[in-house]
């Protein structure tokens, strides 16, 4: 008997591990061009103003400087991500008339150094208007508040309803309801490489961008809309990507600042944004007001939920309309709703964008739905696990209206967390284990991009000594995307990971994928290269079956490089041979096909869904109101684990950043000013922070998914600020609705509750 | 301000240059040297992207002068391999799967490296503190701790 899969699900070193080691890895941050000059970005001090005159004159004389850009110098062109919408299409990228956010970018300086360019911003005259501001969406949606943007009255950016089943006949049936209102924080992604791009525009009107990327087909089309250049005129180069986590889909300020000094100067020119500019400025998890209202029958039988959110949309649209829609999907979230009723309102604020991080929306609905499940549970007095388990989501589910569950692993994940916490029996005082359920898409199949191309594509080239050439279009930021992408086109085709050769991040050569986003490249760009390597397979499966002249009832496969019969894997020929036999027979063509992905009739979300349940550990010192992490423990369902190591690492690292969210991270404001913009005061979880961690799969397999994998790592920043509210609550009492769990707020909390008593 | 000579030895090659008195030594080493292996993250000695051994010991390169640095030999990540063969860290980092965007992976293997040179048998408790500065945003730190475990063990010795 041959193994099922000879690459599949062996833990495999990633394929960029070398060149990350070893320094070798070219980042553009680390790009040096001859002739390069270094720029810098001027943004507003002003949370909201008017721009009156800007005077670049002193900043031009001053020796060192090349060139300096303001509004005046682009096409004044509103851009979006969701272009398919104009009225969300309202970010210029040079603000010319008006600001609405402290860092928003109003000119740019080239010179022959960063120094240089730094004290050109100080000579910068701008003369603005201070106009008020706005900035919580409770205030700023209240009549009269000021307004952002002409076309928005009320600061209104977007609403989204949701709505299934009869929500008020749900809550007459129901024998218990609860109300809760909640907030959830905002989060900086905090990638270790800044934003950053060196732009390059050369006299026959190309436009090279070196950058950190998710996606260098966004930048690329945005780029050029933006400046008015062919979309294949400008090209994107992005080889490593120094994390992302949903920052660094967006046009940034970098990109656009540095392609617009270069078409002025036709030299080179390097932005690096600092840590500070990339705190105030790139973009950052939304925060939300929750409302929610839940009805459930006495045995704990879900019934009804209502939910209502406002959003801190900050001053532009950017992807929060998307993390609009995503949180009131996941609110409803792995279960089986009868009825749920969900509004949702953007609403603009004068701070800085609010966007895409990790989770997408998902993590702020699951904090607040599991943390109220909880407590409806504690109403009752059923156990956490058993109502979660009355009501999890099954294969085969319907969301109404919205998507089909296909696989689904929720209660065999229920199961294994339900053993665990019984092993650590009773918990010594002050001690606590709470649970959250979740589940994440496997890439959205929404076009707000309006892309006329497929959602993934693969390109495979096998050459005459066996090698293959892949190209994709997807985008590795450190998830690991080029090593599951080359296991499975290894897989398909029957070699090993040696033998391929991959080729991304440049648009020039790589076929368009969206990019590295919303979970998407393990099952979209899987399901692309595997179609490619299946393609190559069948041409080369050709010539064999030539030579070998089976019966031809008989299938042949390739195997560890074994060209054979399938029903008697002896007979068969070396792929080696075959593929030097196929070229030449070819009339010397190398073997080329191609692959690609669009999800078609998969509902309204994501052709697949992750699932999981986690069990978090805490202790509360009552004294101090530290909270200490003990344990966390996951079991996960991502379909077929392509890479074990790959999925252990994202599973580690997203529960670290979640549990960040959860209790230490924060971006605390005074009107609009963010007062932490450093990593000593942001504080993300240090190595002494962190529980032991254990991850269970639960495998599945998805009929969708490339060899029945989906979505590992970004649906899992969804549970742990509410498992970690929960254990709080089991070991204190007290619940605590609004993120970042911190020391201060645990006190407050034991404070209130010991007057509570006492009365 | 005039430049100044700074005669400095980094991965066993010896430099001489003249560097303004004001560039730090990250800057020296990335721009000067070419050595572009080692990060910044932050500029305020906050996340360890950039640390580098100082004959021998850590220092975050972002917050040192690089004419402090006069007369030092210095270690880069670049210098970690010796004629293509990997150090046992690194060989350790590659299996345990303790590096993701890669981006603090450098300063994490210097820390790691030092630690070993001074501590060979670390308990699990100083493996983190010694990577306590060390931000990773990536794999949340637990593979690199059971990557530097693995070498502390003795599973990575240098082939004869």
């Amino acid at each position: 008997m041959m193994k099922k899969y000879s690459v599949i699900n062996t833990p495999i070193h990633n394929i960029d591990g070398i060149a990350k080691i070893t320094g070798r890895a070219e980042y553009a941050f680390d790009i040096k061009l001859p002739h390069m000059l270094y720029g810098k970005i001027l943004r507003s001090p002003y949370p909201h103003a008017k721009i009156l005159k800007i005077n670049t004159k002193k900043a031009e004389g001053l020796t060192g400087v090349k060139a300096v850009v303001t509004g005046k110098d682009t096409l004044g062109i509103k851009q979006g991500i969701w272009r398919r919408f104009k009225e969300l299409c309202d970010e210029e990228i040079l603000a010319r008339s008006k600001v609405r956010y402290i860092g928003e970018p109003v000119a740019a300086v080239a010179a022959v150094d960063e120094d240089t360019a730094e004290e050109a911003l100080d000579l910068i005259e701008v003369e603005y208007e201070s106009l008020p501001g706005v900035f919580g969406p409770l205030e700023a949606i209240k009549q009269g508040a000021p307004q952002l943007h002409e076309h928005a009255e009320r600061n209104i950016n977007v609403t989204r309803h949701i709505e299934w089943g009869d929500v008020d006949e749900g809550f007459k049936k129901a024998d218990h309801v609860r109300e809760d209102w909640f907030r959830c924080s905002s989060q900086h992604h905090v990638c270790m490489e800044t934003h950053n791009a060196v732009a390059s525009f050369t006299p026959d009107k190309k436009l090279t961008v070196w950058t950190s990327t998710q996606s260098h087909y966004y930048i690329q089309v945005l780029l050029s809309w933006v400046l008015g250049l062919r979309e294949n005129d400008v090209r994107v180069i992005s080889r490593y990507t120094g994390g992302g986590f949903g920052s660094k889909f967006e046009l940034d300020s970098a990109q656009f600042c540095s392609s617009l000094l270069s078409m002025k100067l036709f030299k080179p020119v390097k932005i690096i944004l600092t840590r500070e500019e990339e705190f105030m400025a790139t973009k950052r998890r939304t925060p939300m007001f929750y409302y929610l209202r839940t009805g459930v029958k006495k045995d704990g039988t879900f019934l009804a939920k209502e939910g209502r959110v406002f959003t801190e949309g900050g001053a532009y649209t950017s992807m929060g309309a998307t993390a609009l829609y995503l949180t009131g999907f996941f609110q409803a979230f792995p279960y089986v709703w009868p009825s749920y009723r969900y509004d949702g309102y953007r609403v603009y604020t004068n701070t800085a964008p609010t966007s895409a991080m990790r989770g997408f929306g998902a993590p702020q609905a699951t904090f607040c739905a599991e943390t109220q499940i909880d407590l409806i549970a504690n109403d009752l007095g059923i156990d956490p696990i058993k109502i979660r388990r009355k009501n999890a989501m099954y294969p085969g589910y319907e969301v109404p209206g919205q998507a089909t569950i296909q696989s689904c692993g929720l209660s065999q994940c229920l199961d294994k967390i339900e053993k665990w916490i019984k092993s650590q029996g009773k918990l010594p005082p002050n001690r606590g284990i709470g649970i959250a359920a979740y589940g994440f898409m496997s890439g959205g199949i929404f076009n707000w991009f309006d892309t006329p191309y497929a959602f993934s594509s693969a390109v495979i080239q096998v050459k005459i000594d066996g090698k293959v050439d892949l190209y994709i279009g997807s985008q590795d930021m450190g998830q690991g995307s080029n090593t599951t992408m080359t296991m499975i086109c290894a897989e398909e085709l029957g070699v090993q990971v040696e033998d391929i050769r991959l080729h991304m991040g440049d648009t020039e050569s790589c076929p368009v994928d969206l990019g590295a986003w919303g979970s998407r490249e393990t099952l979209m760009q899987g399901n692309a290269v595997k179609m490619a390597a299946a393609k190559a397979k069948q041409q080369i499966i050709e010539y064999a079956a030539a030579k070998l002249s089976p019966n031809i009832v008989y299938d042949l496969d390739i195997k560890d490089r074994w060209v054979h019969l399938i029903a008697r894997p002896e007979r068969g020929l070396s792929y080696y041979d075959v593929v030097k036999e196929a070229i030449r027979g070819k009339d010397g063509q190398p073997i080329i096909a191609r692959g690609h992905y669009t999800p078609h009739r998969k509902g309204m979300i994501s052709p697949a869904y992750s699932f999981g349940v986690q069990a978090v550990d805490a202790e509360v010192d009552p004294d101090t109101g530290k909270i200490t992490l003990k344990n966390c423990v996951t079991a996960h369902d991502c379909g077929q684990v392509i890479n074990p190591l790959g999925v252990k690492g994202q599973l580690e690292g997203a529960m670290a950043m979640a549990a960040g969210y959860g209790f230490t991270e924060d971006l605390p404001m005074d009107e609009g000013k963010i007062l932490n913009p450093n990593l000593v005061d942001y504080k993300v979880l240090r190595a002494t922070e962190m529980p032991e961690t254990k991850v269970i799969e639960v495998e599945t397999y998805e009929p969708e998914g490339p060899f029945g994998a989906k979505e590992a790592g970004e649906g899992l920043t969804n549970p742990t600020a509410g498992a970690l509210g929960n254990a709080v609550f089991h070991a204190t009492g007290l619940s605590i609705k609004n993120l970042p769990i911190t020391p201060e707020k645990v006190l407050e909390a034991l404070k209130e509750k010991k007057k509570e008593e006492k009365k | 301000m005039e430049k100044q000579l700074l005669r400095i030895t980094v991965n066993n090659e010896y430099h001489e240059l003249y560097v303004k008195p004001k560039r730090l030594l990250v800057e020296v080493l990335r721009d000067e040297l070419e050595l572009t292996g080692t990060k910044r993250g932050c500029n305020t000695g906050a996340c360890c992207a950039c640390t580098v051994l100082l004959n021998g010991v850590t220092v975050k390169s972002c917050s040192i002068l690089a004419m402090q640095a006069d007369g030092t030999e210095v270690t880069t990540v670049e210098g970690l391999a010796e004629g293509g063969k990997l150090s046992p860290i690194q060989r350790s980092f590659l299996d345990h799967g303790a590096y993701q965007c890669g981006f603090c992976t450098s300063g994490m293997l210097i820390s790691a490296t030092a630690l070993i040179n001074e501590k060979p048998s670390p308990t699990k408790k100083q493996i983190k503190e010694a990577i306590h500065g060390n931000i990773c945003r990536c794999t949340g730190y637990n593979s690199i701790i059971r990557a530097i475990k693995a070498v502390a063990e003795g599973k990575y010795k240098e082939e004869e």
